[in-house]
């Protein structure tokens, strides 16, 4: 994509004169709806967190305090084109981008989760590209060193020929190590790492246009190299810990045109560079150089009495690089070659684009899916129907893929992968916990209700670790933004996750949004993802082995809320349906008393009722454990449903646990005294999972023939037509 | 006690192994950069895992290469301990300090997950604290873990009780279930699998701490009590 008309006649009528081709090509990629948020960003600053006392801003990610000494640091990013087409090497830079984040601000990384969606499964060019997602994924992960927790996996035919590859990064610290983005006439301006070269020329631009073809040519991909990102995250910290870094900020989309400029900006300075002075893999045009988004770099702002020292440190490290400029007090971006100008714009116009009013209408999908799909029960098997959701590759075990990632270095992982959350151990004797969740088909439904239920999830997910949410990052991924019904569903789930989010005072620390989605087959299903962080100050919640006559409750109202259900997905190949609602008030009891319950150890194990229901929840519980349940369907708190709604119903605030007779009594008085709906609804015993209307078996299920199936579920379908 | 922890380009569990043995055993270990000499007064060194050098060419190749291998090449042969993890294995391997060679997984996936396995040595300065057959909960990570060496070699590996470690169940088709290896001398040690993400019960969901022992090993081998 290129500038349209009107941006055109824009630049020229306010910098007056011919404009040159390096300034056209910075420019470009600029003003590119990847880099500058020309859509979006009117809409953007309904989230700003300044009320929060424990958010910083200014920094390439979200920083949040948790204590005096210590932030946490965490960014999301997502690499959909590039990994659509070259699913090892985009995968694997997405999570080289968002390290570099991390890294901006001073922390050192700790952890990474990710979020994959691809289409359907059957597909073999899915396989293709899932497989190797995960390879590059893991390639770079496991070699720089950053456990990757969690994450989540979901296919869906709104991906066939795409795949949305989300990254969330976590960053620790100490407060005193942040870099604090400062900058002096005469500071030097150093490119640090890689060299650059024409890999990934036009990046920005490409990421900014719908994908129609897979032709797209190769440069535009970027080559990863983790070993030298290694490297370059250990000469950084060295550099912080000698004081050498006044400013940072990493190169991703747009290259060195948005990295100076956006720095120049941010710091209210004008940067001369020359590019004459810039390591390059290859004889390159300046505007190549100027738009190469060649990975592995970093751009710093030093005091030149630091030159000595970074010069040492690098040395030391084997890194390269140039001094390429340095710091003016004129609010230019000037860029020359050798004596040459190049280019000499006002930093302002280069980082702030005219911003862009979309038109918004309501997609006319919606009110159809609102009437229910009529459908018979009389022929359903449930407990069919319960094997084939649990072995559907949406909610089977993902340990296929988290088995290739390495989880464990660093040694922080407390809880590992496969559960609610991940929890890592902090220095300061706290643990974080850390989710991502997405639900697209409840978006497709109801983008605001939608958006607001990940968001409730995420929160959920947390909270069953023991943590209380103190912060989130969202990513907003959608269509093409010009089409007046993805804009609508944008502002839709913009607006869901902003009331949450004051709701339930949890600043957004940090996100993103990817516009573009879409494919030959037309726009992806709204996809907002959320990630959410929770602080533990005391012990995380470990779950202890269920035994026989351990007591199942549920907690919450199962509602006829099946719209954009994996169930009616499963028998009706429909979204049709009303989207679970999300009650802030209740939801807010429920998890305070959670926590309550859990802090107080009277839980032996938890879990959240999300994807797939009730009945997916309890055989969960029940397959980890490896013990059977009687679960009597009467008796779960619910609005007069049919067996199959009570089992399969999405309704959001619902928790499932495992109570062993001795503190039975004691939850209960919890739960009454605060009025919370639940039910003692089973017992925990022998090795079938029972679900019962009175007398009469609804399902019938041997506890470790399902949990074979759903373990080796994604393996079978993997290696079956590789 | 001096124990030495050496840092390749791409090492990435070295700090995790001054962890355990600074915060867990109250020792008072070193980091060396690969570049940089070594005093001679060392009484153990730990290669720890990672990837060096990317893992390009193969792994543990590049490293075993490196400037500091001089000294530990003169350490190996005054019997001062060594142990090496994971590409720390692959390095000694490749330094040929250690017998066989570490061929990829037959999963041809990087593979992490949490096995047992079993001791078979407790003679090295390792495993001094161990007792025959003794099990341990403990994490693999990697992509190159399959321990191979012909049927000669495995002869003599157990004729002179070399085999130090053993799987309890062979995930990767190693030779002979081997998880790690000794030197003659038994005062080198690899292993492919991670003792110091097994040996804090926090982070160790089996509770078996047995991977400590091996750490404490090397304390016992120079009679500190801890």
């Amino acid at each position: 994509m290129t500038l349209t008309k009107n941006e055109l006649t824009y630049l020229k009528n306010t910098i007056n004169r011919t404009i040159t081709p390096a300034e056209f090509e910075i420019i470009n990629a600029e003003w590119s709806e990847h880099c500058s948020y020309k859509s979006s960003k009117n809409y953007l600053k309904a989230l700003r967190n300044d009320n929060y006392s424990t958010s910083m801003v200014g920094h390439d990610s979200g920083v949040i305090k948790i204590d005096d000494d210590y932030v946490i640091t965490t960014h999301i990013e997502s690499h959909n084109h590039p990994s659509a087409i070259e699913p090892f090497g985009g995968a694997s830079t997405g999570i080289g981008g968002v390290i570099r984040d991390i890294l901006s601000s001073g922390t050192r990384p700790i952890a990474l989760l990710n979020g994959l969606r691809f289409g359907d499964i059957k597909n073999i060019n899915t396989k293709w590209i899932f497989k190797n997602v995960v390879n590059g994924i893991g390639y770079y992960g496991n070699c720089i060193g950053v456990p990757n927790v969690g994450g989540e996996l979901e296919f869906d035919n709104c991906y066939d020929d795409y795949a949305l590859v989300d990254v969330m990064c976590i960053g620790f610290g100490k407060k005193t190590s942040l870099i604090n983005n400062r900058a002096d006439e005469n500071d030097l301006v150093i490119l640090l790492g890689n060299f650059t070269g024409r890999d990934g020329v036009g990046g920005s631009q490409f990421a900014s246009d719908s994908l129609r073809s897979t032709d797209a040519e190769m440069s535009v991909i970027q080559i990863p190299n983790p070993f030298v990102k290694k490297l370059i995250i250990e000469t950084i910290l060295e550099l912080i810990n000698y004081d050498c870094i006044k400013a940072m900020k990493d190169l991703g989309g747009g290259g060195l045109s948005c990295a100076v400029s956006e720095i120049a900006d941010s710091l209210s300075v004008g940067i001369t560079i020359d590019i004459d002075k810039i390591h390059t893999k290859q004889t390159m045009m300046p505007e190549e150089i100027m738009v190469s988004e060649s990975q592995e770099r970093m751009l710093l702002i030093i005091d030149k009495s630091h030159l000595k020292k970074l010069n040492q440190i690098c040395t030391k490290f084997d890194i390269l690089y140039s001094i390429i400029g340095y710091v003016t007090a004129n609010n230019k971006f000037k860029v020359t070659n050798k004596n040459k100008i190049l280019a000499n714009l006002p930093v302002d116009l280069v980082v702030h684009p005219p911003l862009l009013n979309r038109k918004s209408s309501t997609p006319h999908y919606i009110a159809e899916l609102k009437k229910e799909k009529k459908y018979n029960l009389d022929h359903i098997d449930l407990s069919q129907i319960l094997v084939k959701m649990i072995t559907s590759p949406n909610l089977a075990n993902k340990n296929w893929i988290y088995n290739q990632y390495d989880h464990e270095v660093g040694i922080r992982t407390v809880i590992k992968p496969g559960y609610d959350a991940a929890v890592l151990r902090l220095d300061n004797k706290k643990y974080l916990a850390v989710t991502m969740d997405g639900n697209p088909k409840h978006c497709y439904v109801n983008p605001y209700l939608g958006a607001i239920g990940c968001f409730d999830e995420a929160c959920r997910n947390v909270i069953c670790t023991g943590a209380t949410p103190i912060g989130m990052v969202d990513h907003l991924q959608f269509g093409n933004p010009e089409n007046h019904e993805v804009f609508w569903s944008f502002l839709q789930s913009l607006n869901g996750i902003k009331h949450y989010s004051q709701q339930f005072n949890i600043p957004c620390i940090g996100g993103k949004v990817s516009f573009y989605n879409e494919t030959i087959h037309g726009p992806i299903k709204p996809s907002p993802v959320i990630g959410v962080i929770g602080i533990i100050d005391r012990d995380p919640f470990y779950s202890i082995q269920i035994q026989d006559n351990d007591n199942l409750i549920v907690i919450g109202y199962t509602k006829d809320e099946l719209g954009g259900s994996e169930y009616f997905h499963q028998i009706l190949d429909s979204y049709s349906g009303k989207c679970p609602q999300v009650e802030f008030k209740t939801s807010k009891e429920h998890m305070n008393n959670v926590i309550k319950l859990l802090q107080n150890k009277l839980a032996k194990s938890i879990t959240d009722c999300s994807k797939g229901g009730i009945a997916v929840a309890i055989s969960k519980l029940c397959m980890i454990n490896k013990i059977g349940c009687i679960i009597n369907l009467n008796i779960i708190p619910h609005s007069k449903l049919h067996n199959d709604k009570i089992l399969f119903s999405e309704s959001h605030s619902r928790y499932i646990l495992a109570v062993s007779d001795h503190n039975l009594a004691k939850t209960k008085s919890i739960l009454h005294s605060k009025n919370i709906i639940f039910n003692v609804i089973g017992k925990f015993k022998g090795n079938k999972l029972i679900f019962k209307q009175n007398s009469n078996l609804i399902i019938n299920l041997n506890v470790k023939t399902l949990y074979t199936k759903w373990m080796n579920s994604i393996n079978e379908l993997m290696s079956n037509g590789k | 006690m001096n124990v030495g922890i050496v840092i390749f380009p791409g090492s990435n569990c070295d700090r995790d192994v001054k962890h355990v043995l600074d915060k867990t055993l109250k020792t008072d270990s070193k980091f060396y950069w690969h570049k940089k000499r070594m005093p001679s007064n060392i009484d153990a060194i730990i290669i720890p895992g990672g990837f060096t050098y990317g893992d390009y060419l193969r792994p543990g190749i590049i490293a075993s290469h490196s400037p500091i291998m001089k000294y530990i090449q003169k350490f190996a042969q005054k019997r001062i301990p060594i142990l090496g993890i994971c590409n720390g294995f692959q390095i000694l391997v490749e330094s040929n300090l250690l017998p066989g060679v570490l061929l990829k997984n037959t999963s041809l996936n990087f593979m992490c997950k949490w096995i047992n396995i079993k001791v078979n040595n407790t003679k090295t300065p390792f495993t001094n604290k161990l007792k025959l057959h003794q099990k341990i909960s403990i994490p693999i990570a990697n992509g190159e873990g399959r321990y191979y060496v012909d049927q000669k070699t495995l002869s003599s590996l157990q004729k002179n009780n070399q085999i130090v470690f053993r799987y309890e169940n062979n995930i990767n088709n190693s030779t002979y279930d081997i998880a790690g290896v000794c030197n003659k001398d038994m005062n080198i040690v690899g292993m492919m699998p991670h003792p110091e993400r097994a040996a804090e019960k926090e982070i160790n969901p089996s509770g078996n701490k047995s991977s400590l022992l091996i750490f404490k090993s090397i304390l016992n081998q120079f009679h500190i009590e801890n």
